[in-house]
C-alpha cells in the first residue's frame, strides 16, 4: 500500500484517532523510558529512541493501530461525501432502512404497552445485590424469577409474553420488496428483470473474481480444518503449519495472522490469531470498562434485557453445543446492549441508533436518548453471533471484546439494508447469481415448485450460519471471514450447499420438502464444499 | 428358589435339540434381555435371527409396573448379588417373576414350577442381564462358540468398594515391585473408604484434614441413588442413626455397604458446568487381558453452575443423568450431553493438542490399571466378554479421575444423536466378537473400537498411516478416544482387505 493512495483528510483523521488513543500516551511513556537510558547519546537522540520504540515492539503495535484504522474506516473519496452518503450512497435504500427501523419500533413500542413494560428502570437496591451475586449463573433463574422479588409488578412479568421483535424471515419479506424507483422493470419482465427474488440492481462479484480473491483456498494448497485431520499424518502438513503459526503469533502483527489465517487456523491458535487480526489486547482499561458495563446492566433494567434472554432461551439454550455457553452469553450480551462504543460504527452502517424520549418530553431532541444504549435492537437468532466464540474463550473479557469487534466490522451489515457487496442485499444477490449461473437447471426447477432458493438459505446468511453448522465448521467458516475481510464467503458456502445436495434437492415437488433435504447441516465440513463450488468447475 | 432344582444345560435331553457346532453357513441365533438398542442392533444384522420365546419376548407387565420389579429385585437380590439392576432397563431379575412370564399357562404355579433352561445351545450369543448370569452360569454348559455378556464376577470391578480395594493392592504391589514412582500412577481414584468396615481409618483421615468435602455413595446402587456430600463428622452421625440403621431395619440383615470418598473440589468447568466423561471400553478376554477402547462416548453435564457453597444441591453435584432428570428445569430436548469428539475440540482449542494427549492418555491409563488391578480375580472365561462405562472427571489440571466403572451402561437413548452413537457401538462390538468369522484375528481397528491392550500395550505403529497422530510413531498408543470415527468407511475397508487375505 502506497502512501499516496490516501488523502490528507484520511490521513488527519488518522493521526487525530491515534492522538486520542491509548497508544499515543503509552508511546509516549516509552519514549521516555528510552530516553532516561543512560547509553543514549544527545546526538543520536530520535534514532535512538526509534530504535529503543523499536526493540522494545512498540513499532508492532502502532503497525497494527494503523492497521486496525485503516480496516474499519473506508477510504474516504475526494471531495469529502456528506456523512449520509458513509452510511448508504442510495437514497431509496436509506429510505427502506428508515422505514424498517420505524417498524422495528412500532413493534417494540407496542409490546410496551401490551404488557405494560417500561422500556427502562432503574433497579431497587436488593435487585441489584441479588443480580450482582448471581452474575455467573444468570441462566437459572432469568430476569423473571429474580423479579418476583419485587411484588409491585411481579405477577405481570413473564417471559413467555415476550416475543422476538423479529426473525430472519420477517426481514427477507423487506429485502424482497426493495424497488430501485429508477428503472421499471417490475411491470414488465423485460430485459432487466431479476430472476431471483431480490430485485436491487448490485454489482456483485461473479465466479471468476471470487476465485481470485480466494485463490489461497484452492484444491492444491493445504487447509486447516481438512488436512490436519486427525486420521492424517501429522508430519505432511499440521506439523510445520503449527510451526509457522508459532511464529506468526509470536511476530505479534495483525496483517500477519490475516495472512496466515487464509488457510484456516489451527484449533489450539485460534484465539490468539482472532485476536491479533482484530486487534485486541485487553488491559485494564478494558477490564474497568467491562465492569462499568457490567455496573450499568445491574442498575438499571431494560426491556431489551428480555428480548436478549428470550433469544438465548430460544437458541442457544436448545442448541446440543451451546446450551453449556448460556451464561457466558448473558455475561456478554447484556453488557454489549449498555456499550456506547458500539454507536460509532452507525458512522458507516446504514441503520441508526433508534431515539427513544424522557417521559413526557416525546419529540424534543434535547431529552432524546438512544435505546438501548449500543442502538442493537436485537432479533430472533442474535445471541448465535456470540455462541461458537464461547468455544474460543475462558475469559468472558477477551470474548466480549472480541465479539463486540466481529460485531462492529462484520455481523451488523447482516441484518441492515445497504448497497455494500457485503451487506444482507449484495450476499442475497451474490447468492442467487452465483447459483442461477452455476446451477441453472438447480434454480429454475426450485423457482418453478415455488421454492426460491433464498428463502431457505436467507437465515444462514444473516446469521453467519451460526448454528445451522456444527461449532467448528462455523469456526473455520469465520476464519475465512476474518482472514479475507469479507463476508462473501457466506454467499459461496450457501451456493456450495445447494449444489452439494442437488440431487436430491432436484426431486422436491414443495418448498417444505425442499427445506426439509436442507434443515440438517451438522454434517457439512464446509472447506471442502467451497473449494468444490468455487474451483471445481 | 429354582435355582435348586435347575438342571444343567448338558444333562438336558440333547436329542431334542440340535447341539450346535461352530457357525457355518447357518444363521445365528440371539438371544437378548433389553429392549433397546442393543435389540435394534441384533434385529438388524444380517443373517441373524432371534430364539423364540423366553427372555426377549417382551413382557407387558414388566412394562407396565416396572416399579414392581424394581422392588423385587431390590428386596431380595440386594444381599448377595449386592446389584439392584439398572432400573427399567433390566427385567426378569427374579427367578419367580421370571418363571411368570415364561409359563403364561399357569399363572398359579408360578413358584411352584422350575424354571427350565431351554437349552444353553439354542443361542450363540446372548446379551443377557448380570442377574441371569449370577443365577445360571455356575449350571451352564456353553458350546465353543458361544458369547454371552458379563463375566461371573464381573462386579469386583463396578462395586465401588471392590473396585477401591483392587486398586489399593495393585498399587501395594506395585510399589512394593517397581518402587514407589510407579505407585503414582495409580494416582487417578480419590481417598475412598469402605463404611461401615473401614469407619475408623476414615474417622483418623477425616480428622487430619478439617473441612474438606466428602461423598457417600452406597457401593452397590446405580444412577446416583442415595447419594449425598457432607463436610462434618456431626452429618454423617447423623445420618447414621436416621436413614441407615443397620440394626433396627428388619429387612436388611446386613447393613449396607457404602464407600466414602474425598470429594474432587476443583472439578473443570466448561460454562461454569461440571461432567463427567462416559468411556466405552470393551474386555474380550482377561487372560491374556485384551481391552477394547470406543472412539466416541459423551461427556454429561449438570444441569446446574457448579459452586461448592451449595453442597446439599445434588442436582449440582452429580452429573448421572438418572439423577438429573429429576432436576425442576431439566429440558428432555437438551439432554444436557456433548459428544466426547466435541469435547476433545473444546479442549485442544482452549489448552493445545498436547494437553489434551496427555489427558487423554490418563484415561487409558486408568482403563488398563483398573483391568489389571482385578485381572487375577475376575474368572476368565472365553465365552464371555464385557462392556464397561467408565466414567472419567477431569479436574481442573486436565487430570482425569475415575469415578465409576459400570458392568451395564445404559443403552437407552436419549435422542437421535445418542441413539446413533450407542447403535454403532454395539453393532461394532458385534463386529469385534466376529461371530461371523469375517475377520482375521490380528485387526487393531474395528469400526469405531481400537485395540488398547492385548497382554501388553498396543501401538498405533507402522505401515498403519491413517492413525499416526505425529511423527515418532514408536510411541503413540493405539488409543483415540475422542477421534474421529467414520466407522463405516473403516469397516468397509477392513471386510475388503480381510477378505482378499483370506483368499490368498
Amino acid at each position: 500500500m502506497g502512501d499516496s493512495n490516501y488523502s490528507k483528510a484520511y490521513i488527519q483523521a488518522l493521526i487525530d484517532e491515534l492522538k486520542t488513543s491509548k497508544i499515543y500516551t503509552d508511546l509516549q511513556c516509552a519514549a521516555q523510558v528510552d530516553l532516561a537510558k543512560p547509553t543514549l547519546r544527545l546526538s543520536e537522540l530520535k534514532k535512538g529512541v526509534l530504535n529503543g520504540l523499536v526493540n522494545s515492539g512498540w513499532d508492532r503495535k502502532l503497525r497494527n493501530a494503523i492497521y486496525r484504522f485503516l480496516q474499519t474506516n473506508p477510504k474516504l473519496q475526494a471531495p469529502t461525501p456528506p456523512p449520509e452518503h458513509l452510511k448508504e450512497p442510495l437514497v431509496y435504500l436509506r429510505k427502506a432502512q428508515q422505514s424498517w427501523e420505524k417498524r422495528i419500533l412500532k413493534s417494540l413500542n407496542s409490546m410496551c404497552t401490551e404488557l405494560n413494560i417500561p422500556l427502562a428502570r432503574k433497579r431497587p437496591e436488593k435487585d441489584q445485590k441479588e443480580w450482582a451475586q448471581k452474575w455467573t449463573e444468570l441462566g437459572i433463574d432469568g430476569p423473571v424469577r429474580i423479579e418476583k422479588t419485587e411484588p409491585k409488578d411481579a405477577s405481570e412479568k413473564d417471559l413467555s409474553q415476550i416475543r422476538p421483535v423479529y426473525a430472519p424471515k420477517d426481514f427477507l419479506e423487506v429485502i424482497i420488496g426493495l424497488q430501485n424507483p429508477n428503472y421499471h422493470g417490475s411491470d414488465t419482465p423485460g430485459f432487466y428483470h431479476l430472476w431471483g427474488i431480490v430485485q436491487v440492481p448490485l454489482k456483485v462479484k461473479d465466479i471468476d473474481e471470487l476465485r481470485l480473491q480466494y485463490s489461497d483456498m484452492s484444491i492444491n494448497q493445504c487447509q486447516s480444518g481438512i488436512d490436519d485431520a486427525q486420521d492424517i499424518p501429522s508430519e505432511l502438513f499440521e506439523q510445520e503449519r503449527v510451526k509457522l503459526g508459532k511464529k506468526v503469533i509470536s511476530a505479534n502483527h495483525g496483517p500477519l495472522a490475516q495472512e496466515f489465517s487464509k488457510k484456516g487456523c489451527p484449533t489450539s491458535m485460534r484465539a490468539t490469531l482472532w485476536c491479533q487480526i482484530l486487534a485486541i489486547e485487553v488491559d485494564e482499561i478494558d477490564i474497568l470498562y467491562y465492569e462499568q458495563l457490567k455496573t450499568n446492566v445491574l442498575q438499571h433494567e431494560l426491556l431489551v434485557d428480555s428480548l436478549l434472554y428470550k433469544d438465548v432461551k430460544l437458541t442457544a439454550t436448545n442448541d446440543d453445543q451451546y446450551f453449556v455457553f448460556e451464561d457466558f452469553l448473558y455475561q456478554v450480551l447484556l453488557p454489549f446492549s449498555r456499550d456506547t462504543h458500539v454507536l460509532k460504527h452507525f458512522d458507516y452502517n446504514s441503520a441508526s441508533p433508534p431515539k427513544s424520549y424522557i417521559r413526557g418530553r416525546l419529540g424534543m431532541e434535547e431529552f432524546a436518548v438512544n435505546y438501548p444504549p449500543n442502538g442493537v435492537i436485537p432479533f430472533h437468532g442474535f445471541a448465535m453471533y456470540v455462541a461458537p466464540m464461547c468455544f474460543l474463550f475462558k475469559e468472558t473479557i477477551t470474548l466480549y471484546y472480541v465479539f463486540r469487534e466481529m460485531y462492529i466490522r462484520y455481523f451488523f451489515r447482516l441484518h441492515s439494508i445497504s448497497s455494500h457487496p457485503q451487506g444482507i442485499v449484495g450476499l442475497s444477490l451474490l447468492f442467487e447469481s452465483l447459483l442461477q449461473t452455476h446451477e441453472p437447471d438447480l434454480f429454475f426447477h426450485l423457482k418453478s415448485v415455488g421454492c426460491h432458493p433464498l428463502k431457505v438459505a436467507f437465515k444462514w446468511l444473516v446469521r453467519a450460519f451460526s448454528g445451522y453448522l456444527s461449532s467448528d465448521q462455523v469456526l473455520l467458516l469465520w476464519d475465512r471471514i476474518l482472514a479475507y475481510n469479507s463476508m462473501e464467503i457466506l454467499a459461496v458456502l450457501a451456493v456450495a450447499i445447494f449444489s452439494f445436495r442437488k440431487t436430491n434437492l432436484m426431486k422436491v415437488q414443495s418448498y417444505n420438502a425442499a427445506e426439509a433435504v436442507l434443515a440438517d447441516l451438522t454434517t457439512l465440513q464446509v472447506i471442502p464444499l467451497i473449494q468444490l463450488s468455487l474451483f471445481s468447475k | 428358589m429354582s435355582k435348586g432344582t435347575k438342571v444343567p444345560g448338558y444333562m438336558q435331553g440333547k436329542g431334542s435339540r440340535n447341539p450346535r457346532g461352530i457357525i457355518g453357513d447357518r444363521e445365528i441365533r440371539y438371544k437378548c434381555s433389553l429392549q433397546n438398542t442393543i435389540l435394534d442392533v441384533l434385529r438388524g444384522r444380517p443373517g441373524w435371527q432371534e430364539v423364540p420365546g423366553q427372555n426377549n419376548i417382551q413382557p407387558n407387565v414388566n412394562q407396565a409396573n416396572p416399579k414392581q420389579a424394581g422392588q423385587q429385585s431390590t428386596g431380595q437380590q440386594q444381599a448377595n448379588t449386592g446389584k439392584s439392576g439398572s432400573g427399567s432397563t433390566t427385567q426378569g431379575t427374579t427367578s419367580g417373576y421370571k418363571g411368570s412370564v415364561r409359563n403364561p399357562q399357569g399363572p398359579g404355579t408360578q413358584s411352584a414350577v422350575p424354571t427350565r433352561l431351554q437349552g444353553d445351545g439354542d443361542w450363540d450369543f446372548y446379551w443377557c442381564d448380570r442377574e441371569w448370569l449370577a443365577q445360571n452360569y455356575d449350571t451352564m454348559f456353553l458350546y465353543e462358540h458361544q458369547k454371552i455378556l458379563h463375566f461371573r464376577n464381573h462386579y469386583e470391578l463396578t462395586r465401588k468398594n471392590l473396585m477401591v480395594k483392587n486398586l489399593k493392592r495393585l498399587k501395594k504391589q506395585t510399589e512394593r515391585e517397581l518402587g514407589k514412582a510407579e505407585g503414582q500412577s495409580f494416582e487417578f481414584f480419590p481417598t475412598t473408604y469402605e463404611l461401615p468396615s473401614e469407619y475408623h481409618i476414615f474417622v483418623e483421615e477425616f480428622k487430619k484434614n478439617p473441612g474438606i468435602i466428602w461423598i457417600m455413595k452406597p457401593a452397590a446402587r446405580a444412577q446416583g441413588r442415595g447419594i449425598f456430600l457432607f463436610r462434618r463428622l456431626k452429618d454423617i452421625t447423623d445420618w447414621k442413626k436416621g436413614e441407615y440403621q443397620p440394626l433396627s431395619d428388619p429387612n436388611r440383615e446386613v447393613p449396607e455397604t457404602y464407600v466414602v470418598q474425598r470429594y474432587i473440589e476443583n472439578p473443570y468447568l466448561i460454562g461454569g458446568r461440571k461432567f463427567d466423561v462416559r468411556v466405552y471400553v470393551l474386555v474380550v478376554s482377561y487372560n491374556p487381558l485384551k481391552v477394547w477402547l470406543y472412539r466416541s462416548g459423551f461427556a454429561r453435564f449438570s444441569n446446574t453452575r457448579f459452586s461448592l457453597d451449595s453442597i446439599e444441591d445434588t442436582y449440582v453435584h452429580l452429573t448421572n443423568v438418572a439423577i438429573q432428570k429429576n432436576a425442576p428445569d431439566y429440558d428432555p430436548d437438551k439432554g444436557c450431553k456433548w459428544s466426547t469428539q466435541q469435547l476433545r475440540k473444546y479442549l485442544s482449542a482452549k489448552h493445545g493438542v498436547e494437553a489434551v494427549k496427555k489427558a487423554f492418555k490418563g484415561i487409558d491409563n486408568i482403563i488398563i490399571k483398573s483391568l489389571q488391578s482385578v485381572q487375577k480375580i475376575i474368572i476368565n472365561d472365553k465365552h464371555c466378554f464385557e462392556m464397561y462405562g467408565y466414567d472419567v472427571l477431569f479436574d481442573s489440571d486436565l487430570k482425569p479421575w475415575l469415578i465409576e466403572i459400570n458392568a451395564s451402561p445404559s443403552l437407552t437413548a436419549s435422542g437421535k444423536e445418542d441413539y446413533d452413537l450407542k447403535f454403532g457401538l454395539l453393532n461394532d462390538l458385534l463386529n469385534v466378537l466376529d461371530l461371523e468369522n469375517r475377520l482375521t484375528g490380528k485387526e487393531k481397528r474395528v469400526g469405531g473400537w481400537d485395540l488398547l491392550w492385548e497382554d501388553g500395550p498396543i501401538l498405533a505403529d507402522d505401515g498403519n498411516m491413517e492413525c499416526a497422530p505425529n511423527g515418532t510413531t514408536a510411541s503413540i498408543p493405539n488409543s483415540f478416544l475422542g477421534c474421529h470415527n467414520e466407522r463405516k468407511r473403516q469397516l468397509r475397508e477392513l471386510y475388503t482387505a480381510a477378505q482378499s487375505i483370506k483368499k490368498s
